[in-house]
């Protein structure tokens, strides 16, 4: 099995593209730590794929503390962590940014952002010391594009390829690896709520338009990310690091 | 490993050394049947021979990929062999000496557009034109962390390499309505016949590249690998990095 015997923490674990990279890091070997805003969507997924194999925390990734306590229960309950999948995000409220509040700016900088930064600083120390592993920030199609009414999320989805990139260079004399994955639109919750929000504000069918404009002409399922995820976090991605992994049906063309 | 390719009909360009010929062994591996060329026919025939000594199932074709009548030739006699085509790895490329700019000749810089580039685009419109017969098909283009960087004193290739890329997203975008799918691999140095040729410190080439050493070409392979399979069905025009984090720096 591909990742054989590694430890995965993962935050957003509860969400669309977390659960499916649960199940698949599962099926290929992984113990995985599930982490969460709550413990209500990760847990009925540990009692599924057993305790043996998984457990599940909760965490407000915006929280210090609270981060470093994930962490620290992740090395308790497998003894380490190999792969850190930093993929908890919202995506605030849909809006012109003339039309927004500045407090969307800062709730979406606050877990897009803040989140994946702690993650990292109290999860390379742990990895450094366990001899190196494989760290992959879920980006998004928007981390490399623009969109009217979604300024707040793709600031901070741009944001995180700055951080993957200093991650990347400060931490390969560790042997950690650090890239991110661009997911474009992906059947989720947290897509629907970008349709309803366009929606809302009398912007258009957003899935319609996505649709339209993506080569393959479709929506990607949770899998196909998760699948990039595996790649990523797996040894037979050993020379990549500090790069950006598109899984967008082609709409960065 | 992850990738089971069997009896999948691959072909390979550039096969006879190199990432071509460590992509052959990888397919080969995974269980396809693999059609791999070179323009060398000392370098084909080993490699064919190595091939066939690990139990490969391995049609050679002598092959100048920038000649189209060479080209169509050479897809004629896959079809012909194994009936169909299901992966191309269009990897077959060429360098010039180092040299400033202002000193590469008119007959280097066609040499290497010829093959890198032009011989991309050949190839790609064969193997197009038989995946529309078969409705369905993956094409991965040997493309280079210098489609996104620069590498001074390579200009030709350079160029070339910024070129792969951008016939790479477009053709993809063209043909993502009718199951193929054509992504692009961006490699990192890795010690080659091509890359000793060219450079003389390799130690200093590895200091460009985050993880301070060279890639191997197994590790480029399982790139290619997964562009080339299931495990990326959501992903078309898409360069995928293989660079140990030197478009990171």
């Amino acid at each position: 099995m591909r990742l054989d015997k590694k430890v995965v923490l993962i935050t957003g674990a509860g969400g669309g593209i977390g659960q499916a990279a649960v199940r698949k890091f599962v099926s290929e070997g992984a113990k995985v730590m599930l982490a969460d805003i709550g413990t209500e969507s990760t847990q009925s997924l540990v009692d599924e794929l057993g305790s043996d194999q998984c457990a599940c925390v909760a965490v407000d990734v915006t929280q210090a503390d609270q981060v470093e306590n994930m962490v620290r229960a992740t090395v308790d309950t497998f003894g380490g962590i190999d792969v850190f999948v930093a993929n908890a995000g919202i995506e605030g409220k849909v809006g012109s940014i003339i039309d927004t509040d500045v407090s969307n700016l800062d709730n979406v900088m606050a877990v897009n952002v803040r989140g994946v930064w702690l993650g990292l600083h109290y999860v390379v120390p742990v990895m450094r010391d366990g001899g190196g592993g494989s760290i992959m920030i879920t980006s998004s199609g928007a981390g490399v594009q623009g969109s009217p009414n979604t300024a707040c999320y793709n600031a901070s989805k741009h944001a995180v390829i700055g951080l993957m990139r200093c991650a990347a260079l400060e931490f390969a004399q560790f042997g950690i690896r650090v890239n991110t994955v661009n997911p474009g639109a992906v059947e989720t919750r947290m897509m629907a709520s970008i349709v309803d929000g366009f929606a809302e504000v009398g912007a258009g069918d957003f899935r319609a338009m996505v649709e339209a404009v993506t080569p393959l002409g479709r929506y990607g399922q949770p899998d196909e990310v998760a699948n990039m995820m595996v790649f990523l976090g797996s040894d037979e991605s050993s020379y990549c690091t500090g790069s950006v992994y598109m899984v967008d049906g082609g709409n960065a063309t | 490993m992850a990738f089971d390719f069997k009896d999948k009909v691959v072909l390979i360009t550039g096969a006879g050394a190199g990432l071509g010929y460590a992509c052959a062994v990888a397919f080969a591996n995974a269980g396809a049947k693999i059609a791999i060329t070179d323009i060398s026919q000392d370098a084909l025939d080993k490699a064919v021979d190595d091939l066939n000594a690990s139990g490969a199932e391995v049609l050679g074709l002598l092959n100048d990929a920038s000649d189209s009548a060479d080209v169509n030739a050479m897809l004629g006699a896959i079809v012909a062999r194994f009936g169909r085509l299901d992966i191309a790895v269009n990897n077959a490329g060429t360098a010039t000496p180092l040299q400033e700019f202002h000193e590469v000749s008119e007959a280097e810089f066609d040499r290497v557009i010829a093959v890198n580039l032009k011989g991309v685009w050949l190839c790609m419109q064969a193997e197009i034109r038989q995946m529309l017969e078969q409705g369905c098909g993956r094409i991965v283009n040997m493309a280079s962390a210098t489609s996104r960087n620069t590498f001074p004193n390579a200009s030709p290739y350079v160029t070339s390499k910024f070129a792969v890329a951008g016939l790479t997203r477009t053709v993809a975008v063209e043909y993502a309505d009718r199951d193929i799918r054509i992504n692009a691999i961006c490699p990192g140095n890795v010690a080659t016949p091509l890359v000793v040729s060219l450079v003389e410190d390799l130690s200093v080439l590895a200091t460009k590249h985050a993880i301070k050493r060279l890639g191997t070409p197994e590790e480029v392979a399982n790139g290619v690998m997964f562009l080339a399979s299931d495990l990326s069905s959501f992903s078309t025009g898409s360069l995928l990095e293989v660079d140990g984090g030197w478009n990171a720096i």
